[in-house]
């Protein structure tokens, strides 16, 4: 039943895209966030894309690996486009009884469902390609400076990787609690909201006695090899930048700076060209 | 009472991009008839399809092809009553332990035949009846199961499915990781209760001394197929193939295998310590 569950998922291999540093690729994601965000206009979303379309296809990961994560939030997309193209003052274009279609409307109804669509894929090629240990390696080393103002970076990466490592743990967990239920009459298919709640109880109650003692076993397995934090910790296989990866910064900054000048060039001489269009 | 498995197969469907790599029939051709009353062994090594097989016997997982039958009517129809099919068919899975979840021993053990929809006292009747059966120490029962010792939980999780009164009682490894003394008292508990219900009994394992003293008939499986299916005694003349599937026969078969070669007359058929001593009691003529 979890098996749907993509997103956050790793496709191994051995692409360009994989070998890079995580850091790297945590520091594309945002990019691509921050440009997906900027664009504003067709020009930079065209860029956008073309930067998008160069990434997949280095990663050599299977389109239909991506798209699968955007299947999560279909329903979301629906109803924000809804509510986008109905519900936004401007010029209107179709009116009917209470309804009214304007033309901002649909501007943003279309933008906003390519930026939701390519954050998820965006943000998908940085998971399927990097697997959760690199990422949260590469997510304590790049926010190690905020150790100065004491936050524990290394304790919380720690948290994060042993929370992803556990989830396939959990996931098998439940299915063995639940088939164990239900060979004892369990019904968890049929009745209301509040019975179906009330029904999980009796796979809720083992799962987290289960989670507790799973917790208790490597806390001490973990203080047992002398495990006391992030001081004076050294890793076996250290983050190092290599030529691909200075590359790749060089590759980021110019996709941002692509967005912005798209946008710059889009005000100064298009838009006018559009509003003259439309004065007419 | 009856359950008729006719070339059941089951393929795991590929959830991920790392399982498409090593994906194969986890049961293949499996065909088997489960007679009344009956104490029957399943044995294997570690990913021969035990554990796929037992959950198709109570409708947990449906076969990828071929029929289930159970009293005659086949398992896959859509309007088989699957719930009855999972109450007579009691399962026991590997720690059952893991399962207990109310406040105390006794909700607990009610929780299955409460989900059958019996009356208060029946389900009373069921479930000190059932405690009975498995030995389980009456000053306990309003205790939390989660204060109970390994033994214990055990005995309590399997109280849980024979309150249900299955016909027949499906339990996998239900020895695992209990100390010798824990195990014995649990096999011996087994036989006991089968002996008094007179049920079908179905037990996995992969301890071949387990089953030795305590099953009518074992079936072998190996990569997904039956291998043998037959009474423990022929199952362990084969005990050269068996040690190939990463199993062995009883250490008693070794050594009156052993002794033959060394030129002594006795049977190697005995498979148990008090069959081996009688063996070799008779070659001194002492009876």
């Amino acid at each position: 039943m979890f098996r749907e569950l993509t997103i956050g998922q790793y496709y191994p291999g051995d692409s360009i895209i994989h070998k890079l540093d995580p850091r790297v690729k945590l520091m594309g994601a945002l990019v691509f966030i921050v440009t997906v965000f900027l664009a504003n206009n067709v020009f930079s979303i065209v860029v956008v894309t073309a930067f998008l379309i160069t990434f997949i296809a280095l990663s050599h990961v299977p389109l239909s690996f991506m798209l699968k994560g955007l299947r999560a939030i279909v329903m979301l997309l629906v109803v924000a486009g809804i509510f986008n193209l109905f519900l936004t003052p401007g010029n209107v274009i179709v009116q009917f009884w209470i309804f009214r279609i304007t033309d901002v409307g649909i501007k943003n109804c279309i933008f906003m469902i390519i930026r939701m669509t390519y954050l998820i894929v965006g943000t998908s090629v940085m998971t399927l390609t990097t697997t959760p240990n690199q990422l949260t390696d590469g997510l304590e080393k790049s926010l190690g400076f905020m150790n100065k103002v004491k936050i524990p970076v290394h304790e919380i990466a720690m948290m994060m990787s042993i929370a992803l490592r556990f989830i396939p743990i959990l996931v098998e967990e439940t299915d063995k609690i639940m088939k164990a239920q239900m060979a004892r009459g369990a019904d968890f298919e049929s009745g209301g909201v509040f019975k179906r709640a009330k029904n999980m109880v009796p796979i809720l109650v083992p799962l987290f006695v289960s989670a507790f003692r799973r917790a208790n076993d490597l806390a001490l397995a973990m203080e047992a090899r002398c495990y006391n934090g992030g001081e004076g910790r050294t890793k076996m296989k250290p983050l190092s930048y290599n030529a691909y990866d200075h590359r790749a910064y060089v590759i980021e900054g110019l996709f941002l700076a692509a967005t912005i000048v798209s946008n710059i060039l889009y005000n100064r001489y298009v838009s006018d060209l559009f509003a003259n269009m439309l004065g007419m | 009472m009856s359950l008729i498995l006719d070339k059941v197969s089951h393929v795991y469907s590929p959830g991920n991009a790392y399982e498409t790599v090593a994906i194969k029939d986890a049961i293949k051709d499996v065909s088997l008839k489960i007679e009344d009353n009956e104490f029957l062994g399943i044995i294997g090594h570690t990913g021969s399809g035990k554990s796929t097989l037992i959950q198709h016997m109570n409708g947990l997982l449906t076969p990828t092809s071929g029929t289930i039958y159970f009293n005659g009517k086949d398992t896959s129809e859509k309007d088989f009553p699957k719930k009855e099919l999972r109450s007579k068919v009691g399962m026991v899975f590997q720690y059952p332990e893991h399962q207990l979840f109310e406040p105390t021993v006794f909700e607990d053990i009610c929780f299955g035949p409460k989900n059958l929809g019996l009356s208060k006292e029946e389900i009373d009747d069921r479930v000190y009846e059932a405690l009975r059966l498995v030995g389980f120490p009456e000053d306990l029962i309003s205790a939390s199961p989660f204060d109970l010792s390994g033994g214990q939980k055990r005995r309590a999780a399997i109280a849980g499915v024979l309150a249900m009164k299955p016909d027949i009682l499906i339990l996998d490894e239900p020895t695992a990781g209990l100390d010798p003394k824990g195990r014995d008292d649990i096999l011996d508990m087994i036989k006991d209760m089968h002996e008094k219900t007179g049920n079908t009994v179905v037990l996995v394992s992969h301890s071949m001394e387990d089953i030795a003293r305590l099953v009518d008939r074992i079936i072998v499986m190996n990569e997904g197929q039956v291998q043998f299916d037959d009474t423990p005694k022929e199952v362990y003349k084969n005990y050269k193939e068996l040690e190939k599937m990463g199993l062995r026969a009883p250490q008693i078969t070794y050594l009156m295998n052993d002794l033959r070669s060394f030129g002594f007359d006795v049977s190697t058929e005995a498979t148990t310590v008090e069959e081996a001593k009688k063996e070799i009691l008779s070659l001194y003529g002492k009876n």
